[in-house]
């Protein structure tokens, strides 16, 4: 399981803890997450920026 | 800004000269080459001009109060539409910006924080203050309806403090973002601006970004409800994905509407049936209060899309911008617009000025009646947004109202002005 990083608010996806508040549960993979997918916290930055930590 | 050398301290001194005040507070850092700053900023407590800037409509009640004549009640619509526009043109722009090696500090200061916590009662107060004047004085209907339009005006502000609260990760500042947007009834608007908006801002599909050729009155009509739409949409899908209904009392937008409900009802039943009107205009004019600053904020502005079919990310030449000292001061920085959306979460305090932005001939309040003013409004933007560099008179760079396309193509698309993408 894995993190990713929002590169420009520095919010982190993690596969493990998932994120409740968005409906990801536990286990959830960042690969799974939709195409349109953007960082719930800046909204400017896509799936496809996160880095992987 | 300029330096002071200090042995081999630098001190970094914002807007104005130093005066060597003791009592205010610095922060030291250290630059890459090693060399220690201290940084003062010189705004710190002109910030408690957005606190109580929202409160003038009691400044109205007390001369009206003390003098007998109603037309005092309209007091801060001359101040806000007279005397802003004027101070921002006398007081002129402030470009200076944090160093950032101390952006961190700033950042951590609880001062700059306790502001925005604090104007959140002071928004309960005014609307409940403007009411009790309302629905207790025997008024002319024009002072009636001014003291409504001026506390709308007020709680229109309250949607910059939630705006504020709102971009941040705590929990506490978010819940005060939905508590104070309880006040214009606005509770969708954290979810809408962060999630939607911050996302499609400065393309065809965000209901909030103006195109070029529209009028603010038919943004308006696109924006208003565009914006409700959009953010219902967000919340419900974020629901469902938690297996819940989107009238769960988990919704955030119901949660901050229930607010708005008890407090309005509560002001019927104090005040009678007058809080009807009172209320209605009061919360439309709250409301075009954001409709105003979302007009200006992005007029004709466009991301490209890249080769991934996606939107370019949002650069700071997206936002118009503006540096007048005076309407920054009053709005907790917001017309510093360009940085808020390229990196969201900054807070006000350390939001920066760019080189050639995109920006805006006054403050927002002087804006606004050139936005009120539509043929106006185009004569003054349309050559601003033409003559933006990365736009270079390219009409495909703009975001173009599809029903005037024709015409802002036959006016503006000749070859001087125009690549060849903007000939037809
Ligand atoms: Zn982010």
């Amino acid at each position: 399981m894995t993190d990713f990083k929002c590169p420009e608010c520095g919010y982190v996806f993690s596969e493990d803890a998932g994120d409740e508040h968005e409906g990801y549960p536990p286990g959830t993979s960042f690969q799974s997450l939709p195409d349109d997918y953007v960082c719930p916290d800046c909204s400017v930055r896509y799936k496809e920026d996160f880095e992987q930590i | 800004m300029y330096a002071l050398e200090d042995g081999h301290k630098k001190t970094i001194i914002a807007w104005h000269e130093s005066t060597g005040d003791h009592a205010m507070k610095g922060y030291t850092a250290a630059l890459p080459s090693g060399e220690a700053i201290h940084y003062i900023d010189r705004k710190r407590w002109f910030w408690l001009l957005s606190v109580f800037y929202p409160l003038q409509p009691f400044l109205g009640i007390w001369l009206h109060a003390e003098t007998g004549n109603q037309a005092w009640l309209l007091f801060p619509l001359f101040t806000g539409y007279v005397v802003a526009p004027i101070l921002d043109m006398i007081l002129g722009e402030d470009k200076n910006n944090p160093p950032e090696e101390v952006v961190p500090q700033l950042d951590a200061d609880f001062y700059y924080r306790l502001l925005t916590y604090a104007v959140v009662p002071l928004h309960f107060v005014t609307l409940i203050g403007a009411a009790w004047w309302a629905g207790t004085q025997d008024l002319s209907w024009w002072a009636f309806l001014g003291l409504a339009v001026v506390a709308g005006i007020a709680s229109g502000l309250g949607i910059n403090t939630g705006h504020e609260l709102g971009h941040k990760k705590s929990r506490l500042e978010r819940w005060l973002a939905k508590i104070v947007l309880a006040v214009p009834v606005y509770g969708h608007f954290w979810i809408e601006h962060n999630r939607g908006h911050h996302r499609d801002v400065s393309t065809p599909e965000d209901p909030a970004s103006a195109r070029m050729g529209e009028s603010i009155y038919r943004f308006a009509i696109r924006e208003i409800p565009g914006a409700f739409l959009r953010a219902w949409a967000i919340e419900k899908e974020r629901l469902e994905r938690r297996g819940k209904s989107a009238w769960s009392t988990d919704n955030q937008i119901l949660q901050s509407m229930s607010l708005s409900a008890v407090v309005q009802l509560g002001l019927l039943i104090a005040f009678g049936w007058k809080m009807i009107p009172f209320l209605v205009v009061h919360n439309i004019f709250g409301w075009w209060q954001l409709t105003s600053a979302n007009y200006i904020e992005h007029y004709g502005l466009l991301r490209l899309k890249d080769e991934n079919g996606k939107f370019e990310r949002c650069q700071p030449h997206h936002s118009w911008n503006s540096n007048h000292i005076f309407s920054n001061l009053v709005l907790f920085h917001l017309e510093r617009h360009s940085d808020h959306h390229a990196h969201p979460l900054r807070r006000y305090q350390s939001l920066r000025h760019f080189e050639d932005l995109p920006s805006l001939p006054n403050g927002y309040f002087g804006s606004y009646l050139l936005a009120y003013v539509p043929w106006l409004w185009y004569w003054v933007m349309d050559k601003k947004l033409l003559a933006l560099p990365h736009v270079n008179g390219d009409l495909d760079k703009i975001n173009i109202d599809p029903r005037r396309k024709e015409m802002i193509y036959r006016k503006y698309g000749s070859p001087e002005l125009s690549g060849p993408a903007g000939q037809q």
